[in-house]
């Protein structure tokens, strides 16, 4: 039981940025590798928030300091994803499209590297504002800091679902998805919706990022490291489906807790990647994934 | 037409005197002491590469699919020959039995190839991307967890075989193979999935063959590459065959240009040597690297030679229907 709170806490980090993969590759059908590091650079930006404010001696209460710090760090890492899409992959958009792929590896190894050279590869706290107290529910040991991330993600992730089936903007999000050519014909503003896909995928890395932060270690390399997961978390979803992506970042997070729980934690990566190698072999397009035809005969 | 200066039959010789002069070069600059250690090995990581980047272009460029696990195959090349050397042969026999070690390392990797490609290429697209990747982590996976190879500590003993003779030859070798292979009927075929699978499969390409045996070939110049890392470096850990290092591989394969041999020997020069000439800097030369990367990219989406060969790899008819075409 314990460990599948453990499992919920990781799986919603996964989920969150998994968002930010599916809903770039629905739109441009790009793998947006960069996506990772920016995960990575919210959670800087969030650490530098957090530890302003609290250095002022303002006196804010900690929830204050914890809000202020998640709308910062969206803020800032939308700006850095939508400046990102306008410089470097928007005049890639009709350049094959395995370019626009390397060129986000490319951003993404710069985004890394340059957090590496300016701020430093020690890992870092983020300052406490949550407090670590632990509620004992039924035999269960639940952190306030638990309750924080399982509520705020599922929040987040139900606003995002909504907005994406509700509101014009999702519905102009899904059009392009489906036919990226005649779309912009019926008057879609396709780069502005464009820019709005970055942002709303980055401020979903940026929230993980937060959440992630208040709960473990961070460091420059972190990027990497769990922008994987969460890439194969969207994969296992079925890439393209936001909901997916939602399964698929919880799937791995289950994974991931109870294979460090009942074998040596370095057996982790291989069972993973072999439970999705066979997922891939007997259902290519993921869990909730829809076929792809193939066009242009 | 009008012939290019030269009589034919100096020209006919030309290639193979530069490539036998090229060998004796490799062999004796070392030994003369023209080159120091630090030269030397800097020549061999560029000759390594460039094996890496070729193989990797014929799935990448010439296929056009994307494969992101090439430090995988190339580890499978690197243990499965360091472990011939250390364990099987005797260690006098290292310099003759090399070549054959190699072959096995590459041989190795090729059927670990196989074993990707039977299933990846059922759809075609980014799932390979994820099978490939998939691979390469279970492989590092996997040595870290088998003991009796060194697990995450690595495996060492073997000597210093590499050299930058043996790294020439075997340039040449994936080189001329790969060349031969590209314009060959089958590399039509690789060249017809790349742009449009349903209509080379009309013109009864055997797309499924083509595609795997490309794959397979591709992962055995891997496996050749990692044992001369192997044995270069005289000592191999898991993580020296991490994602990270396929992302390099890629990387030269971009910056080069797509579908071309020209420009993989260049890419991969270039890459390597820069990351050298880069030292200097620290940790920013991570920074400048990617950064040049995403500035030609964005300028220069193909990269430096994509799809164009240099007159010297293209076969004699292309030359002359190119001349009569530009006049």
């Amino acid at each position: 039981m314990q460990q599948v709170l453990n499992a919920l806490q990781l799986g919603s980090v996964y989920a969150l940025i998994a968002l930010g993969y599916t809903m770039v590759y629905g739109i441009l059908r790009m793998i947006n590798f960069a996506h990772g590091d920016i995960f990575m650079v919210s959670t800087y930006v969030g650490f530098f928030a957090a530890s302003f404010l609290l250095g002022r001696s303002l006196h804010l209460p900690n929830a204050v300091v914890f809000v202020l710090t998640l709308l910062v760090a969206m803020a800032g890492t939308s700006l850095l994803a939508v400046f990102i899409e306008r410089v470097a992959y928007k005049p890639l958009r009709n350049a094959p499209r395995i370019s626009a792929v390397i060129t986000a590896l490319g951003v993404g190894l710069v985004l890394e590297n340059l957090t590496l050279a300016t701020i430093g590869p020690e890992p870092r706290i983020l300052p406490q504002v949550i407090p670590r107290i632990n509620l004992s529910l039924g035999g269960v040991s639940v952190s306030a800091i638990q309750i924080v991330i399982l509520a705020i993600s599922a929040v987040v992730m139900f606003v995002l679902d909504t907005i994406v089936r509700k509101t014009m903007t999702g519905t102009a999000m899904r059009a392009i998805s489906f036919d990226k050519s005649v779309v912009p014909l019926m008057g879609v503003p396709i780069d502005r919706i464009i820019s709005i896909t970055f942002a709303l995928g980055s401020s979903m890395a940026a929230v993980g990022g937060i959440l992630y932060g208040i709960a473990y270690m961070i460091d420059p390399y972190m990027g990497i490291r769990i922008g994987w997961w969460a890439f194969i978390s969207a994969v296992v979803g079925g890439i393209g489906n936001i909901r997916g992506a939602m399964v698929g970042g919880y799937i791995l997070g289950f994974v991931e807790i109870f294979v460090a729980a009942f074998l040596p934690s370095t057996y982790r990566d291989l069972i993973v990647f072999a439970l999705l190698l066979v997922l891939l072999v007997f259902k290519p397009t993921g869990i909730l994934g829809v076929p792809v035809v193939q066009q242009k005969v | 037409m009008k012939k290019r200066g030269m009589p034919p039959l100096a020209k006919r010789w030309l290639t193979p005197a530069l490539l036998v002069a090229g060998l004796a070069l490799s062999i004796l600059l070392p030994q003369l002491g023209v080159l120091n250690l630090y030269l030397q090995q800097v020549i061999i990581y560029v000759g390594i590469n460039i094996i890496l980047t070729i193989s990797l272009n014929l799935v990448n460029g010439y296929m056009g699919e994307f494969s992101v696990g090439h430090a995988g195959f190339m580890a499978i090349g690197a243990y499965v020959s360091s472990l011939l050397t250390v364990l099987l042969f005797p260690k006098v026999w290292g310099p003759f039995v090399f070549p054959l070690v190699l072959v096995l390392g590459g041989l190795a990797a090729a059927l670990a190839g196989l074993l990707v490609a039977l299933p990846s290429f059922k759809t075609r697209g980014d799932y390979l991307a994820i099978v490939t990747l998939a691979f390469n982590m279970i492989i590092k996976s996997v040595l870290e967890n088998i003991d009796a190879i060194g697990g995450p500590r690595g495996f060492m003993g073997m000597s210093k075989l590499t050299n930058v003779a043996s790294v020439y030859i075997w340039v040449l070798i994936t080189i001329v193979v790969l060349r031969n292979f590209v314009f060959s009927n089958f590399g039509r075929g690789v060249l017809s999935v790349r742009e449009d699978e349903v209509a080379a499969e009309l013109v009864s390409v055997n797309t499924r063959q083509t595609k795997i045996l490309a794959f397979v070939i591709s992962s055995f110049f891997a496996g050749v590459a990692g044992g001369l890392f192997a044995h270069v470096l005289q000592f191999i850990n898991p993580k020296s065959f991490t994602i990270l290092k396929s992302t390099d591989v890629l990387v030269m394969v971009y910056l080069g240009g797509v579908g071309s041999i020209t420009g993989s020997i260049l890419g991969a020069s270039i890459y390597t040597v820069l990351l050298e000439l880069l030292r200097p800097l620290g940790v920013w030369r991570w920074v400048v690297g990617p950064l040049m990367l995403v500035v030609l990219m964005i300028t220069r989406p193909r990269g430096i030679f994509g799809l164009r060969e240099s007159r010297w790899l293209s076969p004699p008819e292309e030359v002359e229907a190119d001349a009569a075409a530009t006049g």
